[in-house]
């Protein structure tokens, strides 16, 4: 076990490093100076903007300087919390302007995750059971993984919001409101969101319905499976084990699919204006705020490596192999 | 009598066809009998001990009559078999290594495959805590996963587990190939102590090592392509086998006691013939030196000496 | 047992699977619309040839956009984007994974603990995220561009796969057997073990080809799309900022997204149909 935990930790942290040396890397080195086109543009949005621009780029940034220097002066200031300004939303820093948005990420990102994880596989797993029903589930289950989620969220925005008139189409809550501990308040938040819950749920639910009914499947031809049937145990308990052992490998699913739910979540946040980390992202790029787009992509690499962590603890906590340390694998 | 079986015939359906893997095999166990099981892979061995405890997805039930301990026992219903299964017919796969769920401790799924057929496990603990000891298996196990077990321990556990409520027929199929010689030997010692001490009633092992055989099988049944070639006392098997393949395959023996593989099989010449659409008549025939025209017909399993059965035109001729 | 009877048994399964024939034709389909669809275009792309929206009609079979462009014309044109990216970005994505898998499985040691530490290492950062960090820097972007950086942050999963074959593979008499002729490491793996996971790659070919598809979607939607030209993310992306959801022009954001689900559906199911052909145990009886 702790072999297998702390070559995890050294993988995260190491990725953690690259991923920084990345974010660092990818505006001096690109072609056609992007960092000054930058400053170009800034100055263009806010005036005033690009002489605090030019104050981060020269602490920050220290264009001038060897580059060792300028890389050491990014590790710096980023342990100091400081991203930069936004131009975007000058003169907020890009950290706080992320950390105000990270809520809406948290509360489309984690029910939706968790129910469409639990869900799938209950389903997955009754799948399982019928050829017939087998039949049917499966090709819907991998047509709702083929689906986008930006269009599922458009076609659901449209049916529900345009046409239907059930559901706000864009926004965390009503503009009328302003946040308060209130019922009208909370009723506003549930309903606006939703819908991109929704579209995020059912794209999830698809995969992990596949995902378990191919597992339990593989599950129920292992020996100890057929071991059981030769001494006539009761359907129910064979199928009992095989879920609980599916659950592990789609557990390890999860960790691996995490970046591409993360980039479906910002991209139904884009069709419902969802004031998220992917809203932010669209807004960055539409705006050439090249210090909001670096920062948004730190917290993303960031986010996915606590889950990432969060998964391999309760891995530990559910996997006597991974625990008594026989398989020290993915 | 513990077992009898009569003309049971088992298929496969395959997707080119029907294969003819166990054809009219009729013979009976004795009470506290160790029968050994011997024959080349794919002579239909595993088919007849499989069939007796569960008919796999493929296995068609073609005809055939079975009793254990005077009971019919209903091999073609799957339902019905539930009741026998365990209690009275069980099994020691082989992958027995891999037999027990990795995530559940030993001793919980012990209890929740005891308590699924309805049989209190606090009652059977005791008696399940002896034959640990019986087989030198530490009490803590009941507490580990299976990972935390060797392979000889595994071995040793599927087999107290698989014997926990003293079935009348224990089949074991192949289950030393994956044991070095030493570990075999204890394991097939063990075997016959859970005989002797009636854990089991009668045993049927199957292998294709006839030497680990004759250290602790009565008798010996040796079968070829579906069919019963002989059985008879492991020690009359070996030194006066009457049926020709029976005979081919000892000489093929270098020396009693060591083990034959299937190379040395191959040495005799020919080869068996496709169980997908097998000649008529008796299926040794292509490659037996004593072959005459009335082996175009197949010949029916006879006692020839007391305990003695042989499937062979020549060896009736022989003892008209 | 030739290798011929092998083929036509596997032929024989490969025609009789109803969702290998099903996917199959879905995805030729589209093939057939973005080879042959711009000829049946009247319209250049991107030009405003109405004055505003119009639904489907004779004169413009799709509609147009709010803008008064042709949807057909964006739509056929979008498509190839589409199967550029798939082939380009899912080809370099298994290309990656068959070398480093390869090399890894095969070599083992040292060579195989460091790629195998690089590729858990991309594996756990989300590619997206990454490509957006490096897309969003090119001022000019194209849609070979943008596949080939897709196929550069995509490979990790089908290297792990591919490695873990090949550790399986190399383990075989034939390979013992190449090794001891004195064959070179590059003609072992691409004369003995290749040739004997070819199904396997084909299929981590086709997941890759649809990743790589649903991955330029998102890319696109976001705004890190082509510059020039167009694809059925850019679509969704114009019509999303175009209001085109809050308007009811459904002729404008529909096709493309139902187009991508119908392409990548048809490929995983058509994965499922190849993996019962090459693997007996998952035939129906």
């Amino acid at each position: 076990m702790k072999r297998y935990f702390t070559r995890k930790v050294l993988i995260y942290l190491l990725t953690f490093f690259i991923a920084v040396t990345i974010d660092w890397m990818i505006p001096r080195f690109m072609p056609g100076d992007p960092v000054l086109n930058m400053l170009a543009k800034a100055g263009s949005v806010h005036a005033e903007a690009q002489e605090v621009m030019y104050g981060y780029l020269t602490t920050a940034f220290g264009l001038d300087l060897p580059i060792w220097q300028q890389y050491f002066n990014f590790w710096k200031a980023l342990f100091h919390g400081d991203l930069g300004v936004s131009v975007l939303q000058f003169p907020r820093p890009v950290a706080d302007v992320i950390k105000s948005a990270i809520p809406y990420d948290l509360l489309l990102l984690i029910p939706s995750i968790v129910l469409s994880w639990i869900a799938g596989n209950k389903f997955g797993a009754f799948a399982a059971r019928s050829k017939k029903l087998d039949n049917t589930i499966l090709p819907v289950g991998y047509i709702l993984t083929a689906t986008p989620y930006m269009w599922l969220g458009i076609l659901l925005g449209w049916v529900f919001a345009i046409i239907l008139k059930i559901f706000p189409i864009s926004g965390a809550f009503s503009y009328a409101l302003k946040p308060a501990f209130t019922w009208t308040f909370i009723k506003s938040v549930l309903q606006h969101w939703f819908l991109p819950f929704a579209s995020l749920f059912i794209v999830q639910f698809g995969g992990w319905a596949i995902g378990m009914r191919n597992m339990i499947i593989y599950e129920l031809e292992a020996d100890y499976a057929h071991y059981l049937e030769a001494l006539g145990a009761p359907k129910r308990l064979i199928r009992k084990y095989a879920y609980n052992n599916a659950l592990l490998p789609q557990l390890s699913g999860l960790a691996l699919k995490l970046g591409v739910i993360v980039a479906g979540a910002m991209s139904t946040e884009i069709v419902f204006s969802y004031p998220g980390i992917g809203y932010l992202i669209l807004m960055a790029i539409q705006n050439s705020d090249y210090f909001l787009l670096q920062g948004c992509f730190l917290f993303i690499i960031i986010g996915v490596l606590l889950a990432n962590f969060i998964i391999d603890i309760v891995f530990i906590l559910v996997d006597p192999r991974t625990r008594l340390g026989m398989q020290g694998g993915s | 009598m513990s077992l009898t079986v009569e003309n049971l015939t088992v298929y496969y359906q395959t997707l080119k066809g029907v294969v003819q893997a166990l054809e009219d095999a009729t013979f009976s166990l004795d009470d506290g009998e160790i029968m050994g099981l011997a024959g080349e892979s794919g002579c239909g061995k595993t088919t007849l001990g499989t069939s007796l405890i569960q008919l796999s997805g493929r296995m068609r039930y073609i005809k055939g009559k079975l009793a254990l301990d005077g009971q019919e026992l209903p091999i073609w219903d799957n339902t019905a078999m539930n009741d026998f299964r365990y209690k009275k017919v069980s099994l020691i796969p082989q992958y027995a290594m891999s037999a027990m769920n990795p995530t559940r401790k030993i001793g919980m799924l012990t209890r929740e495959l005891i308590e699924a057929k309805k049989v209190d496990f606090n009652q059977v603990l005791p008696e399940l805590k002896r034959r640990l000891e019986l087989v030198e298996l530490p009490e803590k196990v009941l507490n580990m996963y299976p990972i935390e077990l060797s392979g000889g321990m595994k071995q040793r556990m599927v087999m107290v587990l698989s014997t926990l409520l003293n079935p009348s027929l224990l089949i074991a199929d192949e289950i030393t190939s994956a044991l070095d010689v030493s570990t075999q030997k204890a394991v097939m010692e063990m075997l016959g102590e859970f005989r002797d001490r009636k854990y089991v009633k009668s045993m049927m092992i199957i292998t294709h090592d006839i030497s680990v055989l004759y250290q602790i099988a009565d008798s010996i049944m040796v079968m070829y392509a579906g069919q019963l070639s002989e059985k008879a006392a492991a020690e009359t098997i070996i030194r006066e086998p009457r049926h020709p393949y029976t005979k081919m395959l000892i000489a093929a023996l270098p020396k009693i006691g060591v083990r034959y593989s299937e190379q040395v099989l191959s040495g005799i010449p020919g080869k068996p013939p496709l169980l997908l659409d097998p000649p008529a008549g008796c299926r040794f025939r292509e490659r037996c030196p004593a072959a005459f025209g009335k082996c175009l017909q197949a010949p029916p399993f006879k006692e020839v000496q007391k305990d003695h059965f042989v499937a062979c035109w020549k060896e009736f001729e022989r003892h008209a | 047992m030739g290798a011929e009877k092998k083929t036509n048994e596997i032929l024989y399964f490969a025609l009789r699977n109803g969702k290998l024939k099903i996917g199959l034709v879905i995805v030729f389909i589209f093939v057939a619309i973005a080879i042959f669809g711009p000829l049946f275009s009247k319209y250049p792309l991107n030009e405003f040839v109405a004055g505003g929206p119009n639904p489907p009609s004779a004169d413009y079979f799709m509609g147009t956009t709010a803008y008064g462009q042709d949807v057909f014309a964006q739509f056929v044109y979008g498509l190839r984007s589409t199967f550029i990216v798939g082939i380009v970005g899912g080809g370099i994505a298994t290309m990656l994974g068959m070398l480093i898998g390869f090399l890894g499985g095969y070599k083992g040691g040292w060579l195989d603990e460091f790629l195998n530490g690089i590729t858990n290492i991309i594996l756990v950062i989300p590619t997206f995220a990454l490509l957006l960090i490096m897309v969003a820097y090119l001022k000019l972007r194209g849609v070979v561009l943008e596949s080939i950086f897709i196929g550069l942050t995509c490979w990790p999963w089908a290297a792990r796969a591919i490695r873990a074959q090949t550790f399986s593979l190399v383990s075989r008499e034939f390979v013992d057997l190449a090794k001891l002729s004195g064959m070179g490491t590059l003609k072992i793996i691409f004369g003995e073990i290749a040739p004997n996971m070819m199904s396997y790659l084909f299929m981590t070919f086709i997941l890759q080809f649809g990743g790589a598809i649903l991955n330029a979607a998102t890319l696109d939607f976001i705004g890190l799309g082509p510059t020039q030209g167009a694809s059925l993310g850019l679509m969704m992306n114009w019509a999303t900022i175009g209001s085109a959801l809050l308007l009811g022009y459904w002729w404008w954001f529909v096709p493309p997204g139902l187009a991508i689900t119908a392409i990548v559906g048809a490929l995983y199911i058509m994965n499922v149909g190849l993996d019962e052909v090459f693997n007996p145990k998952l035939r129906e009886m």
